[in-house]
């Protein structure tokens, strides 16, 4: 579903990513680990065509990028630690707009299914900036799943959220990828990530240093490599 | 159990409806980002208070500053207008970019499927709407304190063709500057130098009409209006999309 090779990104002089290569299965749940500027959002950014790579080659969802980047958007969703949502506007307001985005053509139907599905249709006709942020978050996931995405990428979703919010977007989580999407997240606290991902990476120097399953997680040591990438 | 979690995922995914995405038609993306647009302001109404509340000060300031008898003031008049407006317009511009970058909308608009232009001339008509809504209150006090009729078709028509040239200008380089940390001193830096040809047109055009002049002593200005308008309704169309990625 997602084949990255050989992936270099440069700001400038900067080198974030020095020849990544990464390769996710459909249906599956990646949790992409690594310490604060290791390039993680950098790499989910490219991912999501956000930004052009300096180097390699990248596909998603059988598309290549940046060269079918309109291909790619109609079949990903992004959760960032921002909610890119409009504080002006209601939450229904807010769906309805992106999918009319997506051209989604009985549009107020869907809103309501994602209303129903975030457990947000109670208010449906509530300011966004009336929100906490944990109900942020939550629509932040309707919209990102709004045209029924077959790709999930998820950068730092957790970021500002109490245990409560956490607790209740785990589940949130657990109900997208339990529809068989294949999802990306990124993030610097593996016991969350290990609640949720079937595999881990982990993002180190710009290459993707080290990588196990679920399964293997004990006996990789793959816990102990990541304690040291953040030490490094 | 984790094998048979990760089975059951694959089938599901194997499984899987494709998306229910349509790409939509690019007038109705733009007409999205419009409709949007719209609501969002008349609900704060941040952006165009703060635009009306700065035009308004300035021709009462100009008012008071230049205590002119009354065949001055008419020759005066198209530059406190013009110069109005385009402060006015900058704060607009610099406010409608900040909102999309400020909680990352920018980036949920770049992530639609859609020809990015058409955020482009969604964000610009929107733009255009707030200066001409700007405009309509501004000409009315304007005549009142200055004693001069403004309410002329010919000056009508060089006010529009003047606000699109700088909303369509104004709204490419607000999306370039808006990603830079100094975005606020940078737009009106980068956008001044830039529109002056629609600046200067737009005041000779409105100063001839004020002024009586014959329709084809404004022709050249006029031209200068409309072909601006055109070229840079064009670049903006071509170079939107390099500007807003990374």
């Amino acid at each position: 579903m997602i084949e990255v090779n050989q992936l270099v990104k440069r700001f400038g002089l900067k080198v974030v990513l020095r020849g990544a290569d990464f390769n996710v299965r459909p249906g599956e749940f990646v949790a992409l680990l690594g310490p604060n500027g290791a390039g993680k959002t950098t790499f989910l950014r490219i991912l999501a065509s956000l930004s052009r790579p300096s180097m390699g080659e990248v596909k998603v969802a059988g598309h290549r990028l940046p060269g079918e980047a309109a291909q790619v958007r109609a079949k990903l969703g992004v959760v960032s630690h921002l909610p890119l949502l409009y504080p002006d506007l209601t939450a229904e307001e807010n769906l309805e707009f992106y999918a009319r985005m997506y051209g989604i053509s009985n549009f107020h139907l869907r809103v309501t299914e994602v209303l129903e599905l975030i457990g947000l249709e109670r208010r449906r006709k509530d300011l966004v900036r009336t929100f906490s942020r944990g109900m942020q978050q939550r629509l932040a996931i309707g919209r990102a799943v709004i045209h029924d995405p077959e790709v999930m990428l998820f950068d730092e979703p957790y970021t500002g959220l109490d245990q409560d919010a956490s607790a209740m977007l785990d589940d949130v989580l657990r109900s997208v990828a339990a529809q068989g999407r294949t999802v990306v997240m990124t993030s610097h606290d593996l016991a969350r990530a290990e609640d949720l991902a079937t595999r881990f990476d982990i993002l180190s120097r710009g290459v993707i240093a080290a990588s196990a399953t679920k399964k293997d997680l004990k006996r990789t040591n793959l816990l102990a490599f990541y304690k040291q990438a953040l030490v490094d | 159990m984790q094998a048979r979690t990760s089975a059951r995922r694959l089938q599901a995914a194997k499984n899987r409806p494709s998306s229910i995405v349509c790409r939509p038609s690019f007038v109705k993306a733009m007409m999205a980002v419009v409709q949007k647009d719209l609501a969002a302001e008349f609900r704060s109404r941040e952006l165009l208070s703060a635009m009306l509340v700065f035009s308004l000060l300035v021709i009462l300031i100009f008012n008071f500053a230049l205590e002119l008898d009354i065949k001055t003031r008419q020759s005066v008049t198209a530059g406190v207008l013009w110069t109005t407006f385009a402060f006015a317009g900058t704060l607009g511009l610099n406010r409608s970019m900040a909102v999309e970058k400020d909680r990352g909308c920018m980036d949920g608009l770049l992530l639609a499927p859609v020809d990015r232009a058409a955020i482009y001339f969604g964000k610009a008509i929107s733009n255009l709407a707030f200066m001409l809504i700007v405009e309509a209150i501004v000409l009315p006090v304007y005549s009142m304190l200055y004693n001069v009729n403004l309410f002329q078709a010919g000056l009508l028509g060089v006010i529009l063709l003047g606000s699109i040239g700088y909303t369509a200008v104004g709204t490419l380089l607000a999306a370039m500057s808006v990603q830079t940390r100094t975005r606020d001193v940078l737009l009106p830096i980068l956008l001044f130098p830039v529109a002056i040809p629609v600046l200067l047109a737009s005041v000779k055009a409105s100063g001839g009409l004020l002024d009586g002049a014959e329709f084809s002593e404004i022709l050249t200005p006029l031209n200068i209006l409309i072909v601006y308008d055109v070229i840079f309704i064009a670049v903006a169309y071509m170079v939107f999309d390099f500007v807003v990625e990374e």
